[in-house]
């Protein structure tokens, strides 16, 4: 079992970004995704600076993919995922079908993000023709679900030829809108947003008004308001033919929950998941995702 | 522009069709279309039975088979398929690449539209569901300005159909899991968006009432207040201190005024929400829009919306109030 940082979903200052790569390099997560996925304003980084990050992991041994915007509106959007899909250096993750327009144009392997709708081996095999390496199960989908998938993959000849990951552990991006919920938060536009989103790290937390955390604004981007925690099952995952789990880090947290996962895989053994209330699992247990089940680990 | 109408059953099928509609799209008895509700939708019987009033009128139809297969009910996405081309319906509507694939390899003289459930948004996007499954039509997700519209419609290598009334998504369609979050059954997966199974009303002793989605409080209405369906992006939630409608408000999309701008900019359909609403409300939406799209012919660019016909759609709106959605960029 392999593990994957995924990009930052989240508006931080260069800095802050800079000073987190220099610890992601030190950690023992095998492959990174850098880049801006969210929303294509926030812009404390250019592409060079993404790439000098790229080539300061892969220079401490990382794996490094590059990872394109999700919801893309405008041309100058559109020619920014192309840059990316151009660079010819690493691996692209796709996160909308533009990308994969790109890369499969020029003939490039690629990987897929959660937000690409693979929910049957049939799409998979699509994507395969077009370049497909690794994907990323949505959301929303079970074990059970991921199962039957792998089972038609395999009635298709696929599953040696496409590498599976799990979205893992952090808060789950849920949707996206052109409306930006944080700038909307403040009672402004997104066109006069002043970059608002910078002063919340780890996004808004929304609340029903019986005071139960339901979502976290981030952006345009609607995300769960539970983290989601399925680091427990990495044995099961394993036994299924699951290559790599995701993270995605809101916090520097994210480095004791990686170190723990890792040293869990190097000593095959379970991991001790802390059993936190603000924590989910419900998706891969096949409920509503919000959901906590509590389950022998097998 | 052609007139697409929603009908969840026979009876709005024939209200959309005796109102003027150009053509009518619905969906069949399960979850491979995004409106799967209980007691809606078409059995292959009353497919049939559409397709032959529809022929007779001169109206198109369209069958949705828009939502995203899953692996273990694979089959069931392919007999969708098999039955619509077999019927020969005028196009079949889908967003998963799978059965887009499906669908273009077994029967290649079968037209296909990508369903806005599929969340091309741009241009590449398009150019991809053209090139590999031969597209002829998209619908766009509700996300882009209508500069953006314009920019699109100018290269797309297929025709774009936009959404013109109904209940207002604000997420990129295909790309939201809010309901499935709260309640495990999302538009995906189920086709099904806070689906009614889930949803309690509950009357408080002030006379007020709670809406609730799997028990999680979506809205709290007072007496005096016009309730709503507890749709998930329309309730009121506490964020930083205020209790808001922190995603929307409860509101419709209506888009009658810019009948000028779209067609000018050279959009091919424009098309109405709504197969889950009653005949009377397909009948009344779809004659309006016929009458303003009649204006316009004869009018031009001197199209101006009549005041009646502003007043009726509010009325049949959610919370009777419209908006422009994205396509203004306030509103965004």
């Amino acid at each position: 079992m392999q593990t994957t940082l995924g990009p930052v979903l989240y508006f931080w200052p260069k800095q802050g970004v800079f000073d987190f790569y220099e610890q992601v390099a030190q950690s023992g997560i095998d492959r990174v995704c850098v880049g801006e996925v969210t929303c294509s304003k926030r812009r404390e980084l250019n592409y060079g600076d993404w790439l000098e990050i790229a080539r300061m992991l892969a220079d401490a041994g990382k794996k490094v993919v590059l990872s394109t915007l999700t919801l893309l509106e405008s041309e100058s959007e559109l020619s920014q995922v192309r840059k990316i899909c151009d660079n010819n250096e690493f691996m692209v993750e796709a996160n909308d079908m533009s990308a994969v327009k790109f890369l499969s144009s020029n003939g490039i392997e690629f990987c897929t993000g959660p937000s690409l709708n693979i929910y049957n081996a049939y799409t998979l095999k699509q994507l395969y023709k077009l370049g497909l390496k690794r994907w990323v199960l949505p959301l929303e989908l079970s074990e059970k679900k991921l199962c039957s998938i792998l089972q038609q993959a395999e009635e298709l000849n696929l599953n040696d030829k496409i590498e599976t990951e799990v979205f893992g552990y952090g808060y789950m991006p849920l949707a996206y809108s052109a409306r930006c919920f944080t700038a909307r938060a403040s009672d402004r536009s997104k066109d006069e947003c002043e970059f608002i989103c910078m002063k919340m790290p780890q996004g808004i937390p929304l609340a029903t008004q019986e005071n139960e955390r339901l979502f976290t604004l981030n952006g345009i981007q609607t995300m769960s308001g539970h983290c989601l925690n399925i680091l427990d099952r990495w044995q099961d995952m394993q036994r299924l033919g699951v290559y790599s789990l995701r993270l995605s880090a809101h916090s520097r947290d994210v480095f004791s929950v990686a170190e723990d996962l890792v040293s869990a895989i190097q000593q095959n053994r379970s991991y001790q998941a802390e059993q936190h209330s603000e924590e989910c699992n419900g998706y891969w247990e096949g409920v509503s995702g919000k959901d906590r089940n509590y389950r022998e680990v097998s | 522009m052609e007139l697409v109408c929603p009908a969840g059953n026979y009876p709005s099928l024939k209200a959309a069709v005796d109102n003027g509609a150009d053509a009518v799209y619905i969906g069949l008895r399960d979850n491979t279309n995004a409106r799967h509700f209980s007691g809606l939708n078409f059995t292959d019987q009353r497919v049939l039975k559409a397709l032959d009033y529809a022929r007779n009128h001169g109206v198109r139809l369209f069958v949705a088979v828009n939502t995203y297969a899953q692996a273990d009910t694979w089959s069931r996405w392919q007999y969708a398929v098999d039955m619509c081309a077999d019927l020969q319906v005028d196009a079949l509507i889908a967003a998963d690449m799978g059965v887009l694939a499906y669908a273009c390899e077994t029967y290649p003289e079968q037209t296909l539209h990508l369903s806005v459930q599929g969340s091309a948004t741009n241009l590449a996007a398009l150019e991809l569901y053209q090139q590999q499954y031969n597209i002829r039509r998209a619908v766009l997700p509700r996300v882009l300005s209508l500069k953006q519209v314009q920019a699109l419609v100018k290269k797309s290598p297929v025709e774009l159909e936009v959404f013109a009334f109904g209940s207002l998504c604000i997420m990129a369609e295909g790309r939201c899991l809010l309901s499935s979050y709260v309640t495990g059954e999302s538009p995906n997966t189920a086709g099904a968006c806070s689906p009614a199974s889930a949803v309690r009303w509950q009357q408080k002793s002030c006379g007020g009432m709670d809406t609730r989605l799997n028990d999680v409080l979506i809205d709290r209405f007072s007496a005096h207040e016009q309730t709503g369906y507890p749709t998930l992006c329309k309730g009121r939630f506490e964020v930083q201190g205020d209790i808001r409608h922190a995603l929307e408000e409860p509101t419709s999309l209506n888009t009658l005024n810019l009948i000028p701008q779209l067609s000018e900019m050279g959009i091919s359909a424009v098309k109405i929400e709504g197969r889950q609403r009653s005949p009377a409300y397909v009948a009344t939406v779809t004659r309006i829009w016929r009458e303003a799209l009649d204006s316009y012919k004869v009018n031009g660019a001197g199209f101006q919306p009549d005041s009646r016909w502003m007043a009726e759609l509010g009325k049949l709106s959610e919370g009777s109030q419209t908006t422009l959605g994205a396509y203004s960029r306030p509103w965004q």
